[in-house]
């Protein structure tokens, strides 16, 4: 019984990963009708915006200690972040250390503009065109973006570490009365920030003036327009909203796995999976699905399973694809007609 | 002749032309000039032009005739290679039962995965493939070690023995055809330049040829006619009352079978084989090669398979030192600024070049290097000179 609680929770995060970003990649091909082979790229940006910010913050200046000696008898140089200067030597160090919390405030605009230059500069092109050719020169952008990050970051992985309050593991198990149900709490919380993001999300579309011309506009575009609604210029901001949502969902992720350049390709194989099993412009169905590969995932990995099946853990989530694909064609939660052929 | 029109047979001789002469054609900086880095005609890299071009030939014949976008070509390829090693390894070191065998398997495999695949069409179908692609290769780097070697792969030690070849004991046996040693070559010198002839690309070449004639027949036949319909519009021809899977699967498995003969060939070459091969972005390379090329025309794949090769070895090959050397006549301070411009795009960042190459094919030319062609030459025959029956364009 535990360890079925704990294979669940471990789901929980990996789950919250892929809900995400295949929540965003639904959002674009829901509105713009896009598919965006890209959306992994834009998890990564996300994620490397945590490590530039973590970055700017120690941006230190070097002063000499005259009281301290390093082991040669010299003086000892020490580096002194700005923000020590600025917000003195606790405070500062705790911006620092909260580098990661903050990097969602920092990565909201960054996000929103990455988004609205992709959409207006790019994929604005390529609506009329068919889905190979969305797929391909997304496909093509995502190797672009992916080897900006590296020339810039490098290859290695970069380690960005939650802030050291929110680094440790808590005893699950005692809240429900059992044993040996140790979490860390930065999953806990990975698993809360995405439930949040995923109801802003669903409230923004469901109880905003907005949010309803988008959805008219995602059931029938055009009769939409012809009531003198600029849909496009909603899209676009629909596509920003996509686009930060898988950066946040990349932010967060920072302190699970050390972003690094490849990250978002290895995100992306499965979100398109994803959401090929929740059925295609379904949202909930890409959020349902997410978690339930997540959970899937984690429970085939236990050792139990593999010794029954050995390489499940390895192919579960495509093998769960191919059997809803070919038995459902529309996954999970599609609406009739949409992409099903 | 061959069964060919004047055209196709044009374009055949010329493919003909090149591949045997290419010892020469992509050598021809001598070999103390500074420009000698961009010659590519060293055995290496001129097998594995060919070797890739029978890849991507394969990957049209489904992706350009029928419009399926696979993403999980490469599962394939490694299909073949695991094939043809399994061969070397307890059979004979020689490569033509390897090869047969790497193409057998792959077209089995394809006919397995095209099979159920092809029930879905569009993007699930392209997911599907993806899926069939991340499964062989997370099941060849886990559980099928036995068979695969996992992540170190398979090479040919000094403890295989295969049963027909009598090797003394602890050779290593080499890759052979009927006792030719595929690494062995023939050096010419003229002068200041060498050329080198090379036993295993000529038979890669050989291959090569079969698999060009081969396609070239297809793309003209009623089949290579049915799987363009495929394209246009499948539903319209459903129809009408035509089963069109047999025919798209055939192609499938067609295309299948290219891949292993590109797998067995790699294994023939270099006689080791790896995971790596499977993994989705090798996939996503035949994609980029075949669309660059030119997708759904005869030449084109070939044109963007080696081209990229091409780049990946030459253009990763330049760093900062010899961008100085170029820049040195300029003043210091732009020789700088060029350079650091510049510097992202090469060495270890010919991806970036690549990647930003191929969305500009994506975008401004659909039919990749082929349509640039026939765009140049049909400016050329507008421009001045009026026998536009002299101007070949490429044929498609």
């Amino acid at each position: 019984m535990e360890a079925l609680i704990l294979q669940i929770l471990n789901g929980l995060d990996k789950g919250s990963a892929y809900a995400l970003i295949a929540l965003g990649l639904t959002l674009i091909f829901g509105t713009l009708g896009v598919v965006n082979f890209a959306h992994g790229a834009l998890f990564m940006i996300g994620a490397f915006c945590a490590v530039t910010l973590q970055r700017i913050l120690s941006i230190s200046r070097e002063t000499i200690d005259e009281t301290r000696t390093d082991f040669l008898g010299n003086p000892l140089k020490v580096d002194i972040p700005y923000v020590y200067d600025w917000f003195g030597a606790d405070a500062g160090q705790m911006i620092i250390n909260w580098s990661v919390p903050l990097a969602i405030l920092f990565s909201i605009p960054i996000m929103m503009l990455v988004g609205v230059i992709m959409e207006r500069g790019l994929i604005k092109h390529f609506y009329k065109r068919p889905h190979a050719d969305q797929i391909l020169v997304t496909f093509g952008l995502a190797i672009v973006l992916q080897e900006i990050i590296k020339a810039i970051y490098g290859a290695n992985p970069i380690p960005t570490p939650a802030p050291a309050a929110l680094d440790g593991s808590f005893d699950f198990g005692v809240l429900i009365g059992m044993e040996n149900i140790i979490y860390p709490y930065w999953r806990l919380i990975y698993f809360a920030f995405a439930m949040i993001t995923i109801a802003a999300v669903f409230a923004f579309l469901q109880f905003t003036t907005f949010g309803m011309v988008v959805r008219a506009g995602m059931a029938d575009r055009e009769t939409v327009g012809l009531l003198g609604i600029n849909i496009d210029r909603r899209f676009t901001i629909m596509f920003a909203i996509a686009a930060c949502v898988a950066g946040l969902a990349g932010v967060m992720y920072t302190p699970i796995n050390s972003p690094n350049y490849h990250m978002g390709m290895d995100f992306l194989v499965l979100s398109f999976v994803v959401v090929v099993v929740g059925g295609m412009g379904s949202l909930p169905g890409a959020v349902l699905a997410g978690f339930l590969l997540g959970i899937l995932e984690s429970f085939a990995s236990m050792a139990q399973v593999i010794a029954i099946i050995p390489g499940i853990n390895q192919v579960i989530i495509y093998l769960v694809a191919i059997i809803v694909l070919l038995t459902r064609p529309r996954g999970l939660m599609g609406r009739k007609g949409v992409m099903e052929e | 002749m061959l069964g060919l029109n004047n055209k196709d047979l044009r374009l055949f001789i010329i493919v003909i032309c090149l591949t045997v002469f290419a010892p020469f054609i992509l050598n021809p900086f001598p070999e103390t000039s500074e420009l000698a880095q961009f010659n590519a005609g060293y055995p290496d890299l001129m097998q594995r032009f060919i070797i890739f071009g029978i890849f991507a030939i394969g990957f049209n014949i489904l992706f350009g005739l029928t419009g399926y976008l696979s993403f999980g070509h490469a599962a394939f390829l490694g299909v073949g290679s695991y094939a043809a090693i399994w061969m070397m390894k307890l059979l004979t070191l020689n490569v033509i039962p390897a090869i047969l065998m790497s193409i057998v398997f792959a077209g089995l495999f394809a006919v397995v995965v095209g099979y159920i695949s092809l029930r879905r069409s569009g993007i699930y179908f392209s997911i599907l493939t993806l899926a069939f692609a991340q499964m062989s290769y997370a099941l060849a780097y886990s559980v099928l070690t036995p068979i695969t070697g996992g992540e170190t792969g398979l090479q040919i030690k000094a403890t295989d023995t295969p049963l027909l070849s009598n090797l003394a004991e602890g050779e290593i046996g080499r890759a052979n055809l009927f006792g030719l040693d595929m690494r062995s070559s023939f050096e010419l010198e003229l002068g200041n330049w060498l050329f080198t002839f090379n036993a295993g690309y000529y038979i890669a070449v050989v291959f090569m040829l079969i698999a060009f004639y081969l396609s070239i027949r297809l793309f003209r036949s009623p089949f290579g006619m049915m799987l363009r319909a495929v394209k246009s519009n499948q539903q319209r021809m459903n129809y009408t009352g035509l089963n069109s899977k047999p025919y798209t699967l055939a192609a499938f498995v067609i295309s299948g079978m290219y891949a292993g003969l590109a797998g067995g060939l790699m294994v023939a070459m270099d006689t080791q084989v790896g995971p790596e091969r499977m993994f989705w972005t090798a996939s996503g390379e035949v994609v980029l090669m075949s669309i660059l090329g030119g997708a759904g025309t005869l030449i084109g794949p070939v044109l963007g398979a080696g081209m990229i090769k091409y780049m990946e070895n030459i253009i990763s090959k330049i760093n900062d030192n010899i961008l100085h050397k170029w820049f040195e006549f300029m003043p210091d301070g732009i020789e700088d600024f060029l350079v650091t411009i510049i510097h992202p795009f090469i060495g270890k960042g010919w991806h970036l070049t690549l990647g930003l190459l191929f969305m500009a094919v994506i975008i401004f030319l659909p039919g990749g290097l082929v349509e640039l062609g026939q765009r140049i030459g049909r400016l050329f025959r507008r421009g001045g000179s009026k026998d536009t029956a002299a101007q070949s364009t490429p044929a498609e």
